[in-house]
């Protein structure tokens, strides 16, 4: 067995994980902005939970991506193109989100604050469910002929681990949002968000615990199994804690769940990247989509250096932002009058 | 057009709205925190206005980089898997560096920084903004790096017919990169300078025209006070320090671009000197720089061309630093690539359809030679601007004349089209190649790819086009909104990133602290925010 190709299949995982562990939450606050918020204070309560660190978050999402093209540039280069389509829908949905953020506040009326509401949610429930449903395919294979090219047509990567996956992953982050609003809102925000993590919590997790299953059923090991199984444990303990109103070991319960879960469906797709459906041969694994070993020394080197710095600073970042947020602290909407305007109205002597 | 075609036409697209963004992000970032630097040090209220109102602006401007840059690294795999699969050794350490090492620092230090007003001590708050803008300029370096090695490939061997890094040091020291960093950064200060003195010039215009600030008899002006929030003589300073600051950069920044520019030129004329004479449309070897020539020069016909003006030795010096020296045409360069590196495509299913065409070693000359001038005319006529703008503003303000903010607010565009001119030529000068031929001994022999062998052989026409079609219109719509939402703020003034100014009465702000609980004081439970979406 290869080290390092071994090394940053964990590390592309461990990317992939704190990528939805902490996008998740932003990615499902997104998503109540239309499902759960009720006026115009409550959206932006929600927003403002994750304003300043949505942004830190989404480049987990661009470091998983860089970090797969240096390490495995052929598992990279086919998953993207096999996936042309739906990456296309993915990437406008990120772009509005983005974008929406910013923008929404920057002119005080309900129908710009309503087009920009469906672009946070819209784009927040397309971009979980692009990113879940390419998950899902490179642990369960697309279509790729011997080239790594995808066989079939702009829509051949369509399976029901896709739909599985996209589902897993928007139902996910909108239970792992329920329990970052318990934990960071104060006011009748955190008590429905409690009372919804609890209701919704068995339901929300059925699709990942499917997709997991699958992964199983295909291609699964001992330990991957058992990693299902503890992982039920920390869901039902989630549960539990959620029950008994306690926030923060409600949302680090559910942090765990993923971190098995996750594991147990990477784990269990080792050493295989990206399989063929039409030829195991063809399979991309560590060995035959990797770089040199001296790129990937390279790369663990700085890895080693910058992935616990940038622990450290965002850690820092929830630190400083720790502060529950309420109805209380939402300043009123960012109105003024431009100078130019006022000058029509200011008396002239 | 074929999948090539359309890949290309995307690539282009996205790159140049993409590095529309980015420059203003580095070079406004630059601007705002030295401003804010100086409010630090000085406490001086107008230095806290100028970082409230240039800071908006960059925050409006800055997401627009962040959204579209998502798609710059997705679309290597998705439309040009190819070439990610050749490349990937070597190209995807710097892209995945880029967003270990500057992206998470920029985006978490820039989202302190917007919401921290009040939970940081001002020092600290102050750093945020200084690494975040370091962040940026780490990500320039990067992705340049990145770049450079398809200018000129270092560092690597050929292993099973792709390249293989084996020398790290190379490829992040590559000299192309190291003179195209601060050619870059040059250029994004040059954006930031025009846009401050526009936008400057455009309120201190406004000042005189409402009769706020007026002209004394000694030829001075004298600042004024209207009875309206914002409008008082802290806001004159305001814009008088901003456009003196702009016109300082844009200058600054032209030499810069001059000089590394000169670098930068020959270097080209060593690694790609088809590139080079492509720029100058240059036919056949010679010394003399062309300041104009007629004829076709998009013509693949070179008989076809006529130097109207040509001074003789300046394309040496630009190649060699001497006036004597014949640098090569295009006419011996295309025998000397057509032996190196074949007259046809090989017949290999890689290249799909193009599988043994005629290779056109020759980039589109209309664009590389017009290019070229572009980014040098419009760069020089922003610093040329500065210049005027700080001799007219010597008495204090602006000129009274509409036409000449009309002219100083359409400048802004200058810069942004020399950087837009400067990366089509040099992109469009390395075709037909992706990663260009540089062979022995400023670079390694036979690592090189042709752009045609370099889209998803996997993707269809239909899907590429579908996304150009829809990225362009993403883009189109958003563009409109992103400068409808700056012409907004820029209107509005200072008051519009301010809005505890409106509150306050007219000369009781001079000494603004930021938000009520004062710096570094973590507000009771029951403050609002300092800064709310």
């Amino acid at each position: 067995m290869e080290l390092l190709p071994t090394i940053w299949f964990i590390a592309i995982a461990v990317l992939w994980t704190g990528y939805l562990f902490l996008e998740g939450f932003d990615l499902g606050v997104g998503m109540l902005m239309k499902l759960f918020a009720r006026n115009n204070t409550e959206r932006r309560v929600l927003l403002n939970t994750i304003g300043p660190v949505w942004d830190g978050n989404e480049v987990w999402l661009l470091t998983a991506g860089g970090a797969t093209f240096a390490a495995f540039p052929l598992w990279y280069a086919s998953l993207f193109s096999a996936l042309y389509l739906p990456l296309l829908l993915v990437l406008v949905a990120l772009i509005f989100r983005a974008v929406a953020f910013e923008y929404r506040g920057k002119v005080d009326t309900d129908s710009w604050r309503a087009v920009w509401d469906w672009a946070i949610a819209a784009g927040s429930l397309v971009a979980a469910f692009g990113v879940g449903a390419a998950l899902a395919l490179t642990t369960t294979g697309l279509p790729l002929n011997a080239n790594g090219d995808r066989e079939g047509g702009p829509f051949a990567w369509f399976s029901g681990y896709a739909v599985l996956g996209g589902l897993a992953v928007v139902c996910f982050s909108l239970l792992h949002a329920l329990a970052f609003l318990a934990l960071k809102t104060d006011g009748d925000v955190r008590h429905r968000a409690r009372n919804w993590f609890v209701r919704l919590l068995p339901v929300l997790l059925l699709p990942i615990a499917g997709w997991a299953i699958s992964v199983q059923l295909l291609s699964g090991e001992a330990w991957t199994i058992v990693a299902v199984a503890a992982a039920v444990v920390a869901a039902v303990f989630a549960w539990q804690f959620g029950r008994n109103g306690l926030e923060g070991k409600a949302f680090l319960s559910l942090g765990v769940f993923l971190l098995l879960g996750s594991a147990s469906i990477f784990g269990a797709a080792f050493p295989v990247v990206l399989p063929s459906t039409l030829n195991a041969d063809f399979n991309l694994t560590i060995s035959n989509a990797s770089s040199s070993d001296y790129t990937l020394g390279l790369m663990t080197i700085v890895a080693c250096v910058g992935l616990p710095l940038v622990l450290a600073y965002q850690a820092w970042t929830y630190w400083v932002f720790r502060r529950r947020v309420s109805a209380a602290h939402i300043p009123e909407a960012h109105s003024f009058l431009p100078a130019i305007a006022a000058r029509a109205l200011a008396p002239k002597d | 057009m074929d999948a090539l075609e359309i890949a290309r036409w995307q690539f282009g697209i996205t790159t140049v709205y993409h590095f529309m963004m980015v420059p203003l992000t580095i070079g406004l970032g630059l601007v705002v925190a030295v401003i804010q630097t100086i409010w630090y040090r000085t406490g001086k209220p107008e230095y806290l206005r100028m970082t409230k109102f240039w800071g908006k602006l960059f925050l409006i401007n800055f997401i627009m980089g962040v959204a579209t840059g998502i798609v710059q690294e997705f679309q290597f795999g998705m439309a040009w898997s190819e070439y990610s699969r050749f490349v990937g050794d070597v190209f995807g350490a710097p892209l995945a560096l880029e967003a270990l090492l500057a992206f998470f620092v920029e985006s978490t230090f820039l989202g302190l920084w917007i919401f921290g007003w009040k939970q940081l001590k001002r020092g600290v708050h102050l750093a945020c903004l200084w690494i975040a803008v370091v962040g940026s300029v780490f990500s320039a370096y990067f992705i340049i790096v990145a770049n450079s090695w398809m200018q000129h490939p270092v560092g690597v061997e050929m292993i099973n017919g792709r390249p293989v890094m084996t020398d790290a040091w190379a490829v992040f020291t590559n000299n192309t990169a190291l003179v195209a960093v601060p050619h870059t950064l040059f250029g994004a200060l040059a954006v930031a300078g025009g846009f401050l003195l526009g936008i400057a010039w455009y309120h201190l215009w406004r000042r005189r025209h409402d009769g706020i600030d007026t002209m004394g008899k000694d030829g001075k002006v004298i600042p004024g006070e209207a009875d309206i929030p914002g409008r008082d003589r802290a806001d004159y300073k305001v814009w008088i320090t901003s456009l003196r600051i702009g016109a300082v950069v844009a200058m600054i920044s032209f030499a810069g671009t001059a000089l590394t520019g000169d670098l930068q030129g020959k270097l080209m004329f060593e690694q790609q000197p088809m590139k080079m004479a492509a720029a100058e449309a240059a036919c056949h070897d010679g010394t003399g720089f062309s300041v104009l020539s007629v004829g076709n020069v998009g013509s693949k016909n070179c008989d076809e061309i006529v130097a109207v003006i040509e001074v003789p030795g300046i394309l040496s010096f630009l190649a060699k630093g001497d006036f004597t020296t014949e640098v090569k045409g295009v006419n011996s360069l295309l025998d000397q690539y057509k032996a190196d590196y074949g007259t046809h495509l090989p017949d290999n299913p890689i290249y799909g359809d193009r599988a043994g065409q005629e290779i056109e070693y020759v980039p589109v000359m209309e664009v590389t030679y017009w290019g070229f001038r572009m980014m040098i005319g419009f760069g020089g006529l922003a610093a040329l601007a500065a210049l005027v703008a700080l001799w007219a503003t010597r008495k204090g303000t602006v000129p009274a004349s509409r036409g000449l903010m009309r002219l100083a607010v359409v400048g802004i565009m200058a810069p942004f089209g020399a950087n837009a001119a400067g990366w089509i030529f040099t992109e469009m000068g390395r075709q037909p190649f992706v990663v260009a031929p540089n062979p022995d001994p400023s670079g390694i022999d036979q690592v090189f790819m042709f752009t045609a062998a370099a889209v998803s052989p996997g993707v269809s026409a239909g899907e590429l086009l579908t996304s150009l079609v829809v990225l362009t219109a993403v883009y189109a719509v958003l563009l409109v909104v992103e400068v409808k939402l700056l012409v907004k703020y820029i209107r509005g003034g200072v008051v519009s990133a301010m809005p505890e100014l409106a509150h306050a009465p007219v000369g009781e702000n001079e000494d603004a602290t930021p938000g009520p609980g004062g710096p570094g004081k973590p507000g009771g439970s029951d403050d609002v925010l300092a800064f709310a979406y």
